[in-house]
């Protein structure tokens, strides 16, 4: 019971999807003064939410019912992860064996959802988008897990993220180091990809195929993408402080932190033009990549 | 009122669709979003895809080739979804009215809620125009 309840409310969905649609409406906040604009107030995510929901749900002609069924996977995977996380940063001694690639895997499955949301969807741009999505997934998940192997080794080969939390609170952050320094640069570009922020934003590209994978969508799973969406935001940047910057757990530098991160990757949103797919490919195959095995190695050599 | 209505009036997502017009509306309505009259306070946006429209915005004077396209592009719509016409080519067909490829205006083709007049109607009239739509709205509620 108390199990549902922490997926459900405070750590879990409810939590995360409110603190979510707040990070977003700091997103747009921070846009709008960049462009030097006012921006919405602050409420705003959370109107456009029930907006949709008040919304006709259109299901288009002869697709599937994955159509209906993806957006409630993604956002119950999403959930998920921000529940595991949510736990072991209020207490590190809470978590379970393997729980680091139970979130990795976890946080996958949103992007899995969009993509068979949007073959469901029987439209040529939204398939473009979905393929496009694969292929990012497929460029950014390689260095991803090459930064979360350099944390490993570095933390004692410790695969419980409230093990990692507990070293760092011991030996001081792993940002502290030079691997781990390299390892957070790696890991930051690829949240930028997967929470689909401008550079790489080529699946959802509004301009050029008018939405991409959610071009079908409409009214209620619309609103639940968004809220993935929102899940997300929340989620990734927590793995991201919990990896690196867990040295002081503390309600309010685990804010700041969230809010540091936050803010640097809006900047980096509003700073930089899309890459063309093949571009994001070959930056995160080529470049990145190899930050990330330098870092690998360098842990391996303990520095 | 109802809770959905604030809502839809307090978040209203624009698809913009150009039925053959000069390019004068189109470049009146992007003005709309920039600095200094961003209309994102309102919670207004432009969005790609017709799947996600609150109001489709027209501009233009609705040619023979635009004609089924918009009547397409509305039944795409999610409901409840607003008709804006934009301009004085898609309220009258302004000097095009008597043109061969000109048939009937856009109030003959689709349920029209908001008229802006204006050749092309400047940013101001456009967010007056909405403000009115929504008061429109929320007394049409009440009563």
């Amino acid at each position: 019971m108390k199990l549902f309840l922490n997926y459900l409310i405070f750590p879990g969905l409810l939590f995360s999807a409110v603190m979510g649609l707040l990070a977003g409406w700091i997103d747009r906040k921070v846009t709008a003064r960049i462009q030097w604009r006012k921006g919405p107030p602050w409420y705003q995510n959370f109107i456009d939410i029930i907006k949709l929901l008040g919304k006709e749900t259109i299901v288009p002609e002869g697709s599937k019912i994955t159509f209906i069924f993806a957006p409630a996977l993604g956002l119950l995977g999403a959930g998920l992860a921000a529940t595991i996380l949510g736990k072991v940063l209020i207490n590190p001694l809470e978590s379970f064996i393997g729980d680091l690639i139970v979130v990795l895997y976890l946080l996958v499955i949103p992007a899995i959802a969009l993509i068979i949301g949007a073959s469901a969807s029987r439209n040529p741009l939204a398939s473009v988008g979905a393929s496009r999505e694969m292929k990012l997934v497929l460029s950014y998940e390689l260095p991803f897990i090459l930064a979360i192997i350099a944390i490993v080794i570095k933390s004692a080969g410790a695969i419980k993220i409230g093990n990692i939390i507990n070293y760092q609170i011991n030996f001081g952050s792993h940002i502290g180091s030079v691997s781990g320094a390299i390892a957070f640069i790696v890991s930051l570009l690829c949240m930028q990809a997967k929470l689909g922020m401008v550079p790489f934003d080529v699946a959802e590209a509004e301009q050029e195929i008018m939405g991409g994978t959610l071009i079908e969508y409409s009214g209620l799973p619309l609103a639940i993408f968004k809220l993935t969406k929102s899940v997300l935001l929340y989620t990734m940047p927590l793995l991201i402080i919990s990896l690196f910057l867990a040295k002081d757990t503390a309600l309010i530098s685990v804010i700041l932190k969230y809010l540091m991160l936050l803010v640097i990757i809006i900047l980096v949103k509003n700073t930089n033009p899309r890459l063309r797919v093949d571009q994001a490919i070959k930056f995160f195959w080529g470049p990145v990549t190899i930050l990330a095995g330098i870092s690998v190695l360098l842990a391996l050599l303990g520095l | 009122m109802n809770l959905k209505l604030k809502a839809l009036t307090k978040s209203i997502w624009v698809f913009h669709v150009s039925a053959g017009s000069c390019n004068n509306c189109d470049i009146e309505i992007l003005d709309c979003l920039t600095p200094r009259f961003d209309v994102e306070r309102f919670g207004i946006q432009l969005i790609g895809s017709v799947r996600h429209a609150d109001a489709i915005l027209i501009t233009g004077a609705m040619n023979r080739k635009a004609v089924p396209r918009m009547k397409k592009i509305y039944e795409q719509a999610p409901k409840p979804c607003l008709v804006i016409a934009v301009g004085q080519c898609a309220l009258s067909q302004h000097m095009f009215k008597d043109s061969y490829s000109m048939r009937e205006p856009l109030d003959k083709i689709l349920p029209v809620d908001l008229y802006i007049p204006g050749c092309p109607p400047k940013p101001e009239a456009i967010i007056s125009g909405i403000v009115k739509l929504v008061e429109k709205l929320r007394t049409k509620d009440k009563k």
